[in-house]
């Protein structure tokens, strides 16, 4: 047995070691926020954070996991949104979705640790997490309206 | 074939045949004479009334069905949009339900696309060949979203459906209350009476099924619209802003298993042999079955399912095609050097008279639709029942291959349409439900999900066809005078449509000439040539389809020639061109991009235009040489779609629809090597990443009546702007895609 905490609700997970983060959280834990994409840290539909910190869960073994985990769906709710969820909203950000959760916990990981990202650091930071649907311009938008009003600008 | 065979066979009541839907006319107008049944009668509680096949009210509130599913783009929100402009009621107050497959939804723009006028043709002859071809969709019911539809399909079907649900609403008002119709009105989601009081359109729901609709209703004007045109929240916006909408891959049920495949990476070739024992050994598996073309693995957990479906060791025979991608190219070659044409649907002037010494040959690569979501499909066989939960665009053929597969009768399947992480196409096919349903035949009463692992959809992705373009012109005293384009890609039609889904329709593929012959310019001297080769690999509609090659084709080739006449390529376009909104757009895009202002030294642009799917769309492209390499530094685009329904999500997928057509012409190709791909994931197949995105601004103009879509046309115009930048910044004149096979890019 396992012991995991996610979105500060503690599991026991009967697992193989080896299993990713990814699909205990999907398949054992039953949460849909995280998203398969890849399952090889091309996409980062699962980016989930550990610690604080966002990771790739498709390449996370659960054994590797030493921190509590926060899923998009801890991150905020539809009633009581993330200032980084309220930002997608507001811009409308979304096509098919898919890729958003884990651009958003990407994009809440870059502010944490750069409340002010220059275009040239949102870049960086979010360029590991593909879109098919190609809305990288309103996720830039997004990320800067993010920034203003978590710096309470 | 002409308008008087047309009418001939239509008043005969002839049989489904020939040139792809001519001969269906007569049978599909006969059908057309009976209104389709409609699906939300079937199971209505005594308080519920389905008032047209859009518009549903009960006990639980008002549910728009909106038939045309939704990959990504919006169309819950547009088409819910069109009918509550009509029916007053607020988006929020309003439940949409993309509906179960019927024949009631057939997809009447789409014909639009199907018959031999250009789409800038709407004299009476056209006009009337687009009216019998629209029975025939009727007949065949093709519920199918696809060739940016939604919106010219819907814009009159459903503020009509709209305006009969008010109408009739206000009509059991009248009834209930014993007041006039003339003396009550419509707000919010109820009638109300001339003292003010409010009567909910639930509590009229009973009357309401009882009385006859009111069908002679006038739409309103544009004037008095409150949400058309109008910036509006998405109503799919607050869950896809908070991790909280669910799709095909996140349905659960109790009871249910996960399941994976590995098929044969030649696509449609065999299985040998295989030995599965070290996989059933593994923790969780439940069941290992083999399935047409490859091998299932039931497990009690996706990712067991996939390690057990890997672990399997196969033997694949061959594959029904050429094992190797210069093989591929050659029967495209040869095509071109010898065999007949498919169709000549362009010939102007006298091209053989011509001495058109300038040649071109250009190429388009096969590529992978990739939504970011794999397919899926789960699938409950029951007692005499099927279910099916799944995201596609084609729920009534999906309703029928369940039905031929298990032998249950298709009004006993159930197609469960889910929200769809995008599709470009993928999800027009429904292999994954055919795999899904033959593993739920063998575990009835358990709901097994499939999900494809990431390679699986990439090894089965039915691609984009790769084409072939040969071209000839010539140009005298500046001008443009004479341009051939010859074409040779594999049929669409006869991979998707024939051999997939049983529907066999003869005569010309219009997708491998798609947006070749069909553009508004008047050049003397202008031919195009379709050519078929024989069958490839399996091939399939991808985002904007024939056009997404044909456009690089035939404007890389005119700017390559207006290059030589020396002239100005928007000038010389507008010179051409023979249809005011197009030169419209062209013009508003110059204006946009000040087009012929001064540039710094390491910048370059190119511009392109495209007619396809009915909508002009212009767009420049500007590049900037850096020291990592080409960058994209801006685009301008500027389309003609008649309305623009919703200018948020318009902007967004148009930017989505740049960013698609300019990251697959630079990256993006699916190659076959030993019969497979030799791509496999995002490491090696992906687009563009936001770091490549350039700025992009949008306008969409309005300035004539026919309403057309916006999903797809601005693919086509991407590749050859760049293509055009790209030869201005170098010199050199990229003839194949993807350019990164010939330009180093950021
Ligand atoms: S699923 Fe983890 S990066 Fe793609
Ligand atoms: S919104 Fe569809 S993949 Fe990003």
């Amino acid at each position: 047995m396992l012991q995991l905490t996610v979105n500060g609700i503690v599991h026991q997970v009967d697992v193989e070691d080896d299993m990713p983060l990814l699909w205990v959280l999907r398949d054992e834990i039953g949460l849909n926020g995280p998203k398969y994409g890849c399952g090889v840290a091309a996409c980062g539909a699962c980016t989930v954070h550990v610690g604080g910190v966002a990771v790739r869960s498709c390449q996370t073994l659960v054994s590797d996991v030493d921190g509590p985990v926060m899923t998009i769906e801890g991150l905020g709710t539809p009633d009581e949104m993330h200032a980084v969820q309220a930002a997608w909203l507001e811009h409308q950000v979304a096509q098919c979705g898919y890729c958003q959760g884990g651009q958003m916990m990407q994009a809440a990981d870059l502010l944490t640790q750069n409340p002010d990202p220059t275009d040239a650091d949102i870049d960086e930071a979010m360029s590991g997490n593909l879109c098919r649907c190609g809305t990288y311009p309103r996720i830039r938008a997004a990320v800067k309206s993010a920034a203003r009003s978590m710096r309470g600008a | 074939m002409t308008m008087g065979r047309a009418g001939t066979i239509a008043r005969r009541s002839f049989v489904v045949g020939s040139v792809a839907l001519l001969g269906g006319v007569a049978f599909g107008y006969y059908q057309y004479k009976r209104p389709p049944k409609n699906p939300l009668l079937d199971g209505l509680g005594e308080d519920e009334a389905a008032l047209t096949p859009y518009v549903l009210i009960n006990a639980d509130g008002i549910t728009l069905t909106t038939p045309r599913a939704d990959m990504g783009q919006g169309s819950y929100s547009v088409q819910a949009a069109l009918i509550a402009e009509e029916l007053d009621v607020a988006l929020d107050q309003i439940r949409v339900d993309p509906g179960p497959p019927s024949k009631a939804y057939y997809n009447t723009a789409l014909a639009n696309e199907a018959v031999p006028f250009p789409s800038t043709d709407q004299s009476t002859a056209a006009n009337a060949m687009r009216g019998t071809v629209d029975a025939v969709m009727k007949f065949m019911g093709l519920q199918l979203t696809g060739g940016s539809t939604t919106v010219p399909d819907g814009y009159e079907k459903l503020r009509m459906a709209g305006a009969v649900a008010r109408e009739t609403l206000k009509h059991a008002a009248a009834e209930q209350t014993g007041l006039a119709v003339t003396q009550l009105k419509t707000d919010h989601g109820a009638v109300v009476l001339p003292d003010g009081q409010r009567i909910p359109y639930q509590a009229l729901a009973a009357t309401a099924a009882r009385i006859d609709p009111v069908t002679n209703v006038t739409l309103r004007p544009s004037t008095q619209w409150r949400l058309i045109g109008k910036p509006m929240q998405r109503v799919d916006m607050v869950a896809k802003s908070t991790g909280t909408q669910a799709y095909g891959i996140d349905h659960r049920m109790d009871g249910m298993v996960h399941a994976a495949i590995r098929l044969n990476p030649r696509k449609g070739g065999d299985v040998v042999s295989f030995d599965a024992s070290a996989a059933e050994a593994m923790r969780g598996v439940q069941q290992v079955i083999e399935v047409t073309g490859g091998i299932g693995v039931i497990a009690d957990n996706t990712w067991r399912a996939f390690q057990a479906a890997d672990a399997i060791e196969v033997e694949w025979g061959p594959a029904p095609y050429p094992a190797a991608q210069s093989e591929h190219w050659q029967v495209l070659s040869d095509t071109l050097d010898a065999a007949a044409p498919d169709a000549t649907p362009r010939d102007d002037g006298d091209m053989d008279a011509v001495d058109a010494s300038i040649e071109a040959e250009y190429r388009a690569p096969y590529v992978a639709h990739a939504p970011l979501e794999p397919l899926n499909a789960t699938v409950l066989v029951g007692e005499g029942r099927v279910d099916v939960w799944t995201g596609n665009q084609i729920p009534r053929m999906t309703q029928a291959s369940v039905a031929d597969m298990t032998g249950i009768s298709a009004r006993d399947v159930h197609v469960h349409i889910l929200m769809m992480g995008g599709s470009f196409g993928h999800r027009l096919e429904d292999e994954v439900v055919k795999r899904a349903t033959e593993l739920a035949m063998a575990l009835p009463g358990t709901p097994v999900k499939l999900t494809y692992k990431r390679e699986e959809d990439t090894a089965q992705d039915y691609t984009r066809p790769i084409a072939l373009m040969r071209g000839r012109g010539a140009v005298d005293g500046g001008k443009v005078t004479a341009m051939e384009i010859r074409v040779a890609s594999p049929s669409i039609l006869d991979s998707q449509m024939g051999e997939r889904q049983g529907m066999n329709l003869p005569g010309p593929d219009s997708a491998i000439t798609q947006a070749l012959w069909d553009q508004p310019y008047a050049i003397p001297h202008y031919r195009v040539v379709g050519y078929r080769p024989p069958k490839l690999g399996p091939v399939s509609s991808w985002r904007s389809v024939g056009a997404s090659q044909n456009a690089f084709f035939h404007e890389n080739f005119l700017n390559a020639l207006i290059h030589e006449a020396g002239a100005d390529p928007v000038e010389e376009r507008l010179r051409l061109m023979t249809d005011a909104p197009s030169r419209k757009v062209l013009e508003a895009v110059a204006e946009m991009s000040d087009w012929g202002g001064s540039l710094d030294r390491n910048t370059a642009r190119g511009v392109a235009f495209s007619l396809s799917f009915g909508t002009p769309v212009a767009e420049v492209v500007q590049i900037r040489q850096t020291e990592a390499g080409i960058a994209l530094d801006k685009v301008w685009v500027a389309a003609e779609v008649g309305r623009v329904v919703d200018p948020i999500n318009f902007e967004n997928l148009v930017q989505g629809g740049v960013i698609w057509g300019l990251g697959h012409a630079i990256n993006s190709q699916i190659t076959y090597a030993d019969g497979m791909a030799e791509q496999q994931s995002f490491f090696d197949f992906e687009g563009l990443r936001n770091y490549q995105t350039p700025e992009i601004f949008v306008r969409g103009l309005e300035n004539r009546d026919r309403v057309t879509g916006i999903g797809e046309p601005p693919v086509p115009p991407a590749a050859p702007a760049l293509a055009e930048a790209l030869f201005q910044s170098t010199g050199e004149r990229p003839t194949e895609m993807p350019f990164a096979n010939t330009f180093t890019f950021v």
